[in-house]
């Protein structure tokens, strides 16, 4: 083993029998083997951090005798359809092939979840509250304003009618990842209103042609 | 020529700084540890920069990679009131044993008729079981009943909290007690199962869920 007890045994001096000197050392190795065997199980079992939690509110179903007006206008909205691995978002209202707007039917543009996807579109469309929000990091930096000021003023910024809004409409092959990855990079952009909601046959259509 | 001779030493080493660094080891993993809790289902949660920590009160539903559908509630009371008033519901009778070992269950994804016989099982029994989630067809939405039910249990047992919070001279926040709706779902599910289970929750008028991820730093 690891240790090997030395010159325990007293030698005889004078013929006077002494009582043997037991050797103070004690053999830890069976206390190590412990100590680590509790250590790997503790390692093992134990979940370190709580996991976390992204919050996102839906909008409120209508009350069936509510009368559904036509849908209502968006300003600076972005509506993404996503399907599964691959996203296309178009500006603005939507406008079917069979009524036009002012530039054609609605087009549909594809983008992905690099760095140059997603993230790029959004940060140029969400400019003014990125914008907003830079003046505010400043701010707090010089510990002109609080947190809790900080946090208000930026609900104000992103519910702004120059705020971005997103829209959120998926197929039946989208993913979770997918969803949840799209909504991490609206929250990356600052995006304030979220909304996922139903996806028109229509869009549905539009977005079949494109795959 | 004359042999060197190497002086025999002991080929003992002193491990006690290593015994040290190991029990202090152990006592932070002890002490730090909360344990892993034993799910029916593993289930890869996508990851997102959010970080805020998963507040106390939760009701959870867990949707794996094929749509099954688990629930949980996080506060063990809240647990036996919410399946007192599901055994009344579907008039499936339980004994207090079971209702006190419900109490003691991680999710759970079963047809309460299933329930009794479910909640009779051994952990590792329920772990090869078999099971299709709770059902929230709409023809028989049980899913959307246990919500209910859950949610008012855990209502219950967040307010009695706060009362006690109260009492102890804290100026606790009533919103901190109230329970949060959590969806747990794998990547790899499709969007239109935790679509299904979204829907129950509006339903119930509860818009305001949050997904649980992993962190992920966020860019720069």
């Amino acid at each position: 083993m690891a240790e090997i007890a030395e010159g325990g045994g007293g030698h005889d001096k004078g013929g006077k029998k002494r009582p043997k000197k037991g050797s103070t050392r004690v053999d830890m190795t069976p206390m190590v083997d412990l100590a680590f065997l509790l250590l790997t199980f503790f390692v093992l079992t134990s979940t370190f951090s709580k996991p976390k939690v992204m919050s996102l509110v839906y909008p409120a179903k209508p009350e069936p005798d509510q009368i559904i007006e036509e849908a209502p206008k968006v300003n600076n909205g972005i509506t993404f359809l996503v399907t599964e691995d691959k996203i296309f978002y178009y500006t603005g209202q939507y406008y079917a092939a069979n009524s036009p707007g002012p530039d054609g039917p609605t087009q549909l543009i594809e983008t992905d979840f690099g760095p140059n996807g997603v993230r790029k579109v959004l940060a140029d469309l969400n400019k003014y509250v990125l914008q907003k929000k830079e003046g505010l990091d400043e701010q707090i930096k010089k510990k002109q304003i609080q947190d809790s000021t900080y946090k208000r003023k930026m609900i104000e910024f992103q519910t702004d009618t120059k705020a971005l809004k997103a829209l959120i409409k998926t197929d039946d092959k989208a993913t979770c990842k997918n969803f949840i990855d799209l909504i991490d990079e609206l929250k990356i952009a600052n995006v304030g209103v979220i909304a996922p909601v139903d996806i028109l046959a229509s869009e549905l259509e539009l977005l079949k042609s494109k795959l | 020529m004359p042999k060197i001779k190497i002086p025999k030493h002991s080929p003992s080493i002193d491990m006690t700084p290593m015994v040290d660094l190991a029990f202090l080891l152990v006592t932070f993993f002890m002490l730090a540890a909360n344990f892993r809790t034993d799910e029916p289902v593993t289930v890869e949660t996508p990851s997102s920069i959010s970080d805020i920590i998963i507040p106390d009160n939760v009701l959870l539903v867990t949707i794996d990679k094929g749509g099954r559908v688990f629930m949980n509630l996080s506060d063990a009371e809240a647990r036996k009131e919410m399946l007192q008033s599901m055994s009344a519901k579907y008039k499936i009778a339980l004994s207090e044993k079971q209702v006190e070992a419900f109490s003691f269950m991680q999710s759970f994804g079963c047809t309460m008729q299933e329930l009794p016989g479910y909640i009779n099982m051994s952990g590792e029994e329920r772990k090869q079981y078999e099971t299709k989630g709770i059902p929230l067809d709409s023809t028989n939405n049980q899913l959307k009943d246990w919500i209910f039910y859950g949610n008012i249990a855990a209502l219950n047992s967040g307010k009695t909290k706060y009362e006690d919070a109260k009492l102890n001279g804290q100026e606790p926040d009533i919103n901190d007690f109230k329970p949060k709706f959590t969806l747990k779902v794998d990547g790899k599910a499709l969007y239109v199962h935790a679509q299904n289970v979204i829907n129950v929750f509006r339903d119930l008028k509860l818009n305001n869920l949050n997904f649980i991820t992993s962190l992920e730093q966020a860019p720069n």
